[in-house]
């Protein structure tokens, strides 16, 4: 082009602002993308969330401190033993409730199988966005698993309501064991069978390898935790870090990536399955006898048998349903590792039987804010692999 | 988290280089917390993050409470982790409410944890908290033309009474 | 067969067996009923557990309904299925892919939230997607198993074969596209079309 091109080169220069979604096959969820485009390379990138905004923290402030369990467990749909174990937690620190050993062990048994869950969600509907659409028949099946072994413990598929204030609702019945066991014996096979159908295919390759690159320190300004943040290298991962749960005593990796793209981000994704699939297995092998739950009436529901018997026990039985237990006054914010990073629970108690604040940290929507920096000056090709990679559920990120 | 004491160091060695910047420290069900002055919540913070000491240097999470009855009814919290001792700390700043027709201010944290964007708009879309110095604060989850702040303590939960085939007629 | 190989009335009875007679209309709503494009949208939780995840998989095959066709643009789908909370920064949204749809279009509201609000009686929750559009069929559950979500569809099909216009639309004003229901230039018809409509609607009801 020669120097009188200018006149030219401004029409070709034209930006385009096209609004994706909120209704939109690839956004993982109602997300509306306003996108200025430049071609077809990204030049701004704004999202636009509160389209499934549900008021969930301030209906828990109207709902007693047992109620408001199955209003969190719907904030992030995917992962919802998460929600309940961030709350639960918090509101144990805030009444100093210690929960008996096997309760522990079966919170971190749900958990991880809850986190494979996510995991293969993710997969699933990511694969399908980059065009490789058998993926999410083949992930949806081992999440059928899933379902059946949670339907199996729980009562429901989705949304369980397992975990209380004190430990779990319930005890495992008969022949969990075996199921979980096969299970978790069955899904390395089946991860590596995904691997072998996405990782070395050429076109899963050119799409996620070296797209959606941002740089570490960028992700730690942004408050990016998680999957993100691993697949760029900083190995921070709260279950070691601050040891809840049983995890101090399960014996498992975290895996870390180098560069940062998208491609590291899947691969840390599917590693943390087969690792989550070995801390199943270490939790059957070393799961203790014992109650399930914390002795403590004031705040935990005593057994039904009990209720024909002891007079007091019924006394607490109806003092519980009926208003539910006082916390004292205080707050707490307690976090837990999501599958999409770092899940805080804000409690504030003032002294009656509601919550005076529940409020949650989700990691979707702080993840989100990194979004742009994985769009930018990329093809929007790359913008939706990226915005698969990082696996926001619209939720968590609404509230 | 430090203990109590030594939240206690940390807050002698904040008076030493930011002095009435922090007012109190709340040692809590083994959480450390700063209770800061709103107008000086930047040098707390900043402090907190630089120092060669302490280097809380990722903030987790930005949220706010309504106190009410109480006064000063408003806080707003900061999280803050340092990932090297993997220790956390908080800091509220409390602020009052102006009355009627006026909003709290708080200097905007944005500059120091690029993080707190999106937060500092949440807050200011549920509790009217105005930041200032923030880029664009402007609503981010109720739709833009919403009047009212919802998780303000006196908003009411809202919703409409359930109507059913026989009452239908009543709740017109 | 050949010609000869049946005479007079072998041949008769022969051909009365094979062959079906039926009115247009009846073999209109079976194969708009057999062959249903889902709208893929999905709100929130009951969208993994609905169309378009849960029961379009492997297990729940939703394919053996002739409906795994799911269609991203609403000017190309017949049924929407509302899988989860209607909140009041989406509705003028789904009121608005509603009004795109061609008729016939369907609604199914899938899960507590969209039939009636579900447990969320709070500022920032519709209470029943009803409240904007004219709902089909209602699938309860929080959320409802993928099988109760293909019970729903099955009994939405017998529907369609039955009748596919309930007569309730003028309630919510949604006749046709958008621009006969927001009032445009054109959205009042001539009386020679007002009169054609009529007629056209009290065909498909006989």
């Amino acid at each position: 082009m020669t120097e009188a091109a200018p006149q030219t080169l401004d029409r070709d220069r034209e930006v385009m602002t096209v609004n994706v979604g909120p209704h939109h096959p690839a956004t993982h969820g109602v997300l509306r993308l306003v996108v200025d485009l430049e071609g077809e390379i990204v030049r701004e990138c704004r999202p636009v969330i509160g389209y499934v905004h549900t008021g969930i923290e301030k209906s828990c402030e109207d709902k007693s401190y047992w109620k408001v369990i199955p209003f969190v467990e719907r904030m992030d749909y995917v992962s919802y033993f998460f929600q309940m174990e961030a709350y639960c937690g918090a509101v144990e620190r805030l009444v100093d409730l210690e929960i008996p050993p096997r309760a522990k062990y079966l919170r971190t048994l749900f958990l991880e199988l809850n986190r494979i869950h996510s995991h293969l969600v993710w997969l699933g509907t990511t694969a399908l966005d980059l065009g490789a659409i058998s993926m999410l028949w083949y992930c949806f099946r081992e999440r059928d698993k899933i379902l059946d072994l949670f339907e199996m413990a729980c009562g429901q598929r989705m949304h369980t309501r397992y975990f209380q204030v004190g430990g779990v609702i319930e005890d495992i019945p008969l022949g969990f064991e075996q199921k979980c066991r096969a299970f978790a014996e069955e899904m390395p096979i089946r991860v590596g069978q995904y691997q072998d159908l996405l990782d070395r295919n050429e076109v899963f390759l050119q799409r996620t390898k070296g797209t959606g690159t941002v740089s570490r320190e960028r992700l730690l300004e942004l408050g990016v935790s998680g999957p993100l943040l691993r697949a760029a290298g900083e190995p921070w991962d709260l279950r070691k870090a601050f040891d809840y749960l049983a995890y101090p005593e399960m014996d498992f990796k975290i895996p870390v990536g180098t560069v940062g793209d998208n491609y590291d981000r899947y691969r840390v994704r599917v590693a943390e399955m087969v690792e989550s699939a070995s801390i199943v297995r270490q939790c059957l092998d070393a799961l203790p006898e014992g109650p399930h739950i914390a002795d403590d009436r004031k705040y935990v529901l005593p057994p039904r048998s009990e209720l024909s018997t002891s007079m007091e026990s019924l006394i607490h039985h109806f003092k519980l349903v009926t208003e539910g237990y006082r916390v004292p006054p205080g707050e707490v914010y307690y976090s837990i590792e999501s599958p999409r990073g770092e899940l805080g629970c804000f409690v504030l108690a003032d002294g009656s039987a509601k919550p005076a604040r529940v409020h949650f940290r989700d990691p979707s929507f702080v993840n989100l804010q990194a979004f742009r920096d994985m769009a930018l000056d990329t093809y929007v090709a790359d913008m939706i692999a990226s915005l698969g990679m990082l696996d926001p559920i619209l939720g968590g990120v609404d509230r | 988290m430090p203990d109590a004491p030594g939240l206690e160091l940390i807050r002698g060695e904040i008076e030493r280089d930011c002095p009435g910047a922090v007012l109190a420290t709340s040692f809590d069900r083994s959480q450390a917390a700063l209770i800061a002055d709103p107008d000086r919540v930047l040098e707390v913070l900043g402090w907190l993050k630089e120092q060669p000491g302490q280097r809380y240097d990722f903030l987790s999470s930005l949220h706010a409470a309504d106190y009410l009855p109480a006064e000063p009814r408003f806080a707003v919290h900061y999280e803050l982790i340092n990932r090297d001792r993997v220790e956390r700390i908080r800091v509220k700043a409390m602020l009052a409410d102006p009355g009627k027709e006026e909003l709290p201010e708080i200097d905007s944290s944005v500059e120091l944890f690029p993080t707190a964007e999106a937060q500092e708009r949440e807050v200011f879309d549920f509790f009217g908290i105005v930041f200032r110095g923030h880029p664009n604060l402007t609503r981010i989850l109720m739709p833009d033309d919403y009047v009212g702040w919802p998780q303000r303590r006196d908003f009411p939960v809202g919703g409409e009474p359930v109507t059913f085939t026989y009452s239908e007629g009543r709740f017109d | 067969m050949l010609r000869g190989d049946l005479e007079g009335e072998d041949l008769e009875q022969y051909v009365e067996e094979r062959i079906l007679t039926t009115t247009f209309e009846k073999m209109l709503n079976v194969a708009r009923a057999n062959s249903i494009f889902p709208l893929t949208f999905g709100l929130a939780c009951c969208a993994i557990e609905g169309i378009p995840m849960a029961a379009v998989t492997a297990r729940y095959d939703i394919a053996r309904f002739g409906a795994e066709a799911g269609r991203a643009s609403p000017r190309q789908a017949d049924l929407m299925v509302l899988s989860g909370r209607v909140s009041i920064k989406m509705a003028p949204v789904i009121r608005r892919l509603y009004d795109q749809m061609l008729e016939p279009k369907w609604v199914m509201a899938m899960g507590a939230c969209s039939s009636s609000g579900g447990m969320f009686a709070n500022y920032a929750v519709l209470q029943g997607a009803d409240k904007f559009l004219p709902v089909d069929i209602y699938v309860p559950g929080c959320p409802p198993r993928p099988e109760a979500v293909l019970y729903g569809f099955t009994k939405l099909q017998r529907q369609i074969m039955g009748n596919p216009d309930q007569g309730w639309r003028q309630r919510y004003d949604a006749y046709g596209t958008e621009e006969w229901a927001r009032g445009g230039p054109r959205s009042q018809p001539s009386p020679e079309a007002a009169e054609a409509y009529r007629e056209a609607r009290e065909l498909s009801l006989a």
